[in-house]
């Protein structure tokens, strides 16, 4: 077993702390119901919301055909005192989160409210336009410590493109959100003019795990775990991967910056060799690229860290963080869901003070220009 | 000479109305002609993509692999082998129609024992069944089982439902009943997308989907308990990729001990479960450019049993007279060779 | 060895749990089918807080599709990453021999008997009609 995890906690703890300021790049905050958001929806789309509501591409109203390991995906001990879901109280979320792990920076990824994946598109924009709004109003503007993300859904891309300039002109974004479950692979041409627009915007396009877009989690067909469905999110981003080199995005963009986050970086190496081994067979099929995959992998992604992966060696973990570089990593808590990663003990490896603090705060700072 | 048994070649069927005809009864003779039912080559390879033939392996008319011959050169002079198991890609199993299926697998099973395995004694096949009827493919494996050339079951990675569904057991209890593992092989019957992010633009990217789908794969023989209710049950993934193993090992065993009561008839780590069941085959490899890196894979791996060698003839996999990937420890090479496939197939050791 | 009352009896009720700190470290002590357990409260794996743990049942199957309980709200399921630990001897559901939480014996004595001394007093009140939960550290 990890000669790691059978040191007493005491010792991981103390050699783990560091006096540096994390920025944790993945943090969801909650909507405390639904009707929060009526302030930022004109009437009709209030009444929309309270009755037609969602219309996504699962069987199931209120919840998801996989059950999860926990209410509403969240730690045991995330609930807030005060009432209402893990994430919804900011008082809260200081006190457990910002303020013991010394966090400089948070960036807020919002999954409430399935923006990327409303079939009702003007139903989509409505909510997207009110979510990217609430953010502002109930977070960032109260807490100078957390960042939003202008979440756009990628499938009507007008009006995607439209609320990005809407927010851009605000000035208090850091990312433009999408999801990898589109109706199509993010790399296709239908989506280049949002692309074109982070790029002109010097934004980070930030894609995080999940979202409905009604395709089986891999081709061979419909799981019936959530033990094996969850596995399926870092197949999503493999394939999300593939689909943006293949496709020439950051051969088209080159001053586009993409993130990934909640996708773990295990898997990252292989994809890289995967992609590298059978370029030659296929070149002439993508003409367009002008060089190996692995390389734009190197110059234009970046990977949020959790789930962590957890080898029984520690020196695997290290190569796994090597072979991705360490310039590509940002730390990722996914505070408040259960797969949570504390940074005092989720890197079970040693890591150099530089090493440490390019993964825990200056990677994100520069690409972020926080 | 030494064994050295190549998993995974692949002969190719001209046609379903020329090769096929012969070992089709009189009703399926006469759809086949008069309906002009043929062209099965799965989307998955397109006969003139390159990856499909490499430049030396590819006749002047007729697909790569379909000339006994040239196979024979290539995979016995060329390559090496003293053995290989023919694994037929053909699409007979992406029919929807079932007994259209059943009569095509049928017929192609009958086709490489009679113009194949009958020719040369170092050739072994794995059987192709009809997979959307398990009932028909129970009668199929059935058919084969006294014929000790036929070593192994083939499937597509991407088919109807997840291999592990209960609605396929009884298949894989006559398969370990007839000491037959599971062939995995790259492919797909597109009943949905191959990804879960939708349709790839580009063969190169559907390709490399499919390492996905392997995985999506051994989850689900796992965690429906297929090694619980067949224990003596082995499963080769071929064509798959290597080097994605040991991230998704550790993913696994990470994801089972929190969700455990989700499927607690798993009482050991999905990886342990792996390193019993599952087997590899090595082209493609996937290897990082370095020895120390792939080193490093096998010692992540954490088993020398997994892997089979394979050529994956007359995919282009590699160039040159060498199938085994560059940098594979000496332990491994030497199990790999002989050792590993006689344990995955046990009727390898039977008179033929 | 010290002997600590940390609570009385009725102050615990049946599948509830109260967490002291004794010694500098805080151990969750847990009521549950008649007795009472005391672990150290603090995850082994990334030191979430046990007391917020789900206590389920132990749960074991000889097939899918069958499920087998035992022994219901004795284990623990962490509130972060759902490990199941053995409230009884803190081991872990998948590695019970090399992960683990500390444990604590726990002992019930009577106000009776306590009046006597010694024990190590926080100065917990004691009252010879009630019940107390002693922990040995």
């Amino acid at each position: 077993m990890s000669d790691v995890i059978d040191r007493p906690m005491l010792d991981q703890e103390a050699s783990a702390r560091t006096r540096l300021r994390i920025i944790d790049c993945d943090i969801h905050p909650s909507l405390h119901a639904r009707s929060d958001l009526n302030p930022f929806l004109s009437r009709r789309w209030q009444d929309h919301l309270k009755t037609y509501g969602d219309h996504l591409r699962t069987p199931y109203i209120g919840t998801t055909p996989y059950p999860r390991s926990s209410p509403l995906i969240a730690r045991r001990d995330a609930w807030p005192p005060t009432g209402g879901p893990p994430g919804s109280d900011l008082d809260f979320m200081r006190r457990q989160h910002l303020d013991p792990l010394d966090v400089e920076f948070g960036l807020l990824q919002v999954l409430d409210m399935f923006i990327f994946s409303q079939q009702n598109l003007d139903f989509g924009a409505a909510i997207q336009r009110a979510v990217n709004e609430w953010q502002l109003a109930h977070w960032t503007s109260r807490e100078p410590r957390l960042k939003a993300a202008i979440l756009v859904g990628q499938d009507d891309t007008e009006a995607a493109v439209a609320e990005i300039e809407r927010c851009a002109k605000i000035g208090q974004y850091v990312q433009i959100n999408v999801s990898p479950r589109a109706n199509e692979p993010l790399g296709r041409h239908r989506y280049w003019p949002i692309y074109a627009r982070a790029q002109e915007l010097g934004l980070p396009l930030g894609i995080h795990v999940g979202g409905y877009g009604g395709h089986v989690p891999a081709g061979g067909g419909w799981p019936s775990y959530y033990a094996e469905e969850h596995q399926s999110n870092a197949h999503s981003m493999a394939a999300t991967l593939t689909s943006l080199i293949l496709e020439g995005v950051p051969e088209r963009f080159p001053r586009l910056k993409i993130v990934f986050i909640e996708g773990g970086f295990g898997w990252i190496s292989s994809a890289m060799w995967r992609m590298d081994q059978h370029f030659e067979r296929f070149r002439t099929e993508v003409p367009h690229l002008k060089r190996r995959p692995s390389e734009y992998v190197r110059d234009h992604f970046w990977f949020t860290t959790q789930p962590i992966d957890e080898p029984d060696e520690a020196r695997h973990l290290r190569s796994l963080i090597e072979w991705v570089g360490v310039d590509r990593l940002l730390f990722s808590s996914d505070y408040p869901h259960w797969d949570f990663d504390d940074p005092r003990f989720a890197f079970r490896t040693p890591l150099s003070d530089a090493e440490r603090a390019k993964i825990f705060n200056s990677n994100a700072r520069a690409l972020y220009r926080l | 000479m030494a064994a050295r048994i190549d998993c995974d070649i692949h002969p190719a069927v001209g046609g379903t109305r020329t090769t096929l005809l012969p070992y089709l009864d009189d009703h399926w003779k006469e759809q086949v002609v008069s309906r002009a039912i043929d062209g099965l080559d799965l989307t998955s390879y397109p006969p003139n993509m390159p990856l499909s033939g490499r430049a030396d392996w590819r006749t002047a008319n007729g697909k790569p692999g379909s000339d006994l011959a040239m196979v024979q050169r290539g995979a016995f002079d060329q390559l090496g082998a003293s053995h290989a198991i023919c694994n037929v890609l053909y699409g007979a199993q992406a029919v929807y129609d079932p007994y259209m299926a059943s009569a095509f697998c049928k017929a192609i099973n009958d086709w490489i024992a009679t113009e194949w395995l009958a020719r040369d004694s170092r050739l072994r096949a794995s059987i192709v069944i009809p997979l959307q009827a398990p009932d028909l493919a129970i009668e199929e494996i059935e058919r084969r089982a006294g014929d000790n050339r036929f070593v192994s079951v083939l499937v597509l990675a991407q088919g109807e439902s997840l291999l592990g569904r209960r609605h396929y057991w009884p298949v894989w209890r006559a398969a370990e009943k007839h000491q037959l593992p599971i062939a995995i092989h790259a492919g797909s019957q597109y009943r949905q997308a191959p990804s879960s992010i939708g349709w790839p633009s580009y063969r190169y990217e559907y390709y490399l989907a499919e390492a996905q789908a392997f995985q999506a794969q051994v989850l689900s023989l796992i965690y429906e308990g297929v090694f619980v209710k067949f224990p003596k049950l082995k499963v080769v993934l071929m064509e798959s990729g290597v080097t994605w193993l040991p991230a998704f090992m550790w993913r696994a065993n990470k994801t089972w001990r929190g969700v455990r009561v989700e499927v607690p008839w798993i009482d050991r780590e999905p990886a342990a479960i792996m390193r019993d069941h599952i087997r590899l085959t090595t082209q493609p490899f996937d290897g990082p450019p370095d020895a120390a890196g792939v080193a490093d894979i096998i010692d992540m791996i954490g088993s020398d049993k997994m892997f089979l060698f394979s050529s994956d003839y007359p995919h282009w996999q590699f160039d040159g007279d060498d199938a085994i990937p560059p940098h594979l420890p000496p332990s491994i090479v030497s199990r790999m060779c002989a050792d590993n496939p006689l344990e995955t197939f046990p009727r390898l050791s039977l008179a033929a | 060895m010290a002997r600590h009352i940390v609570a009385r009896t009725t102050d615990i009720p049946p599948g509830g749990n109260k967490v002291v700190t004794l010694d500098g470290r805080d151990i969750v002590v847990f009521h549950v089918n008649g007795e009472f357990f005391a672990l150290l409260n603090r995850c082994p794996h990334a030191g979430a807080p046990l007391d917020k743990a789900a206590c389920v049942a132990r749960l074991t199957s000889p097939e899918p599709g069958v499920y087998q309980r035992s022994r219901v709200g004795e284990l623990l399921r962490c509130a972060w990453h759902g490990w199941e630990f053995d409230m009884r001897n803190g081991q872990s559901w998948f590695d019970p021999s090399r992960v683990k939480v500390r444990t604590y014996p726990v002992v019930i004595e009577d106000g009776e008997t306590l009046a006597k001394g010694p024990y190590v007093a926080e100065t917990f009140p004691v009252h010879i009609e009630d019940s107390y939960v002693i922990i040995e550290t």
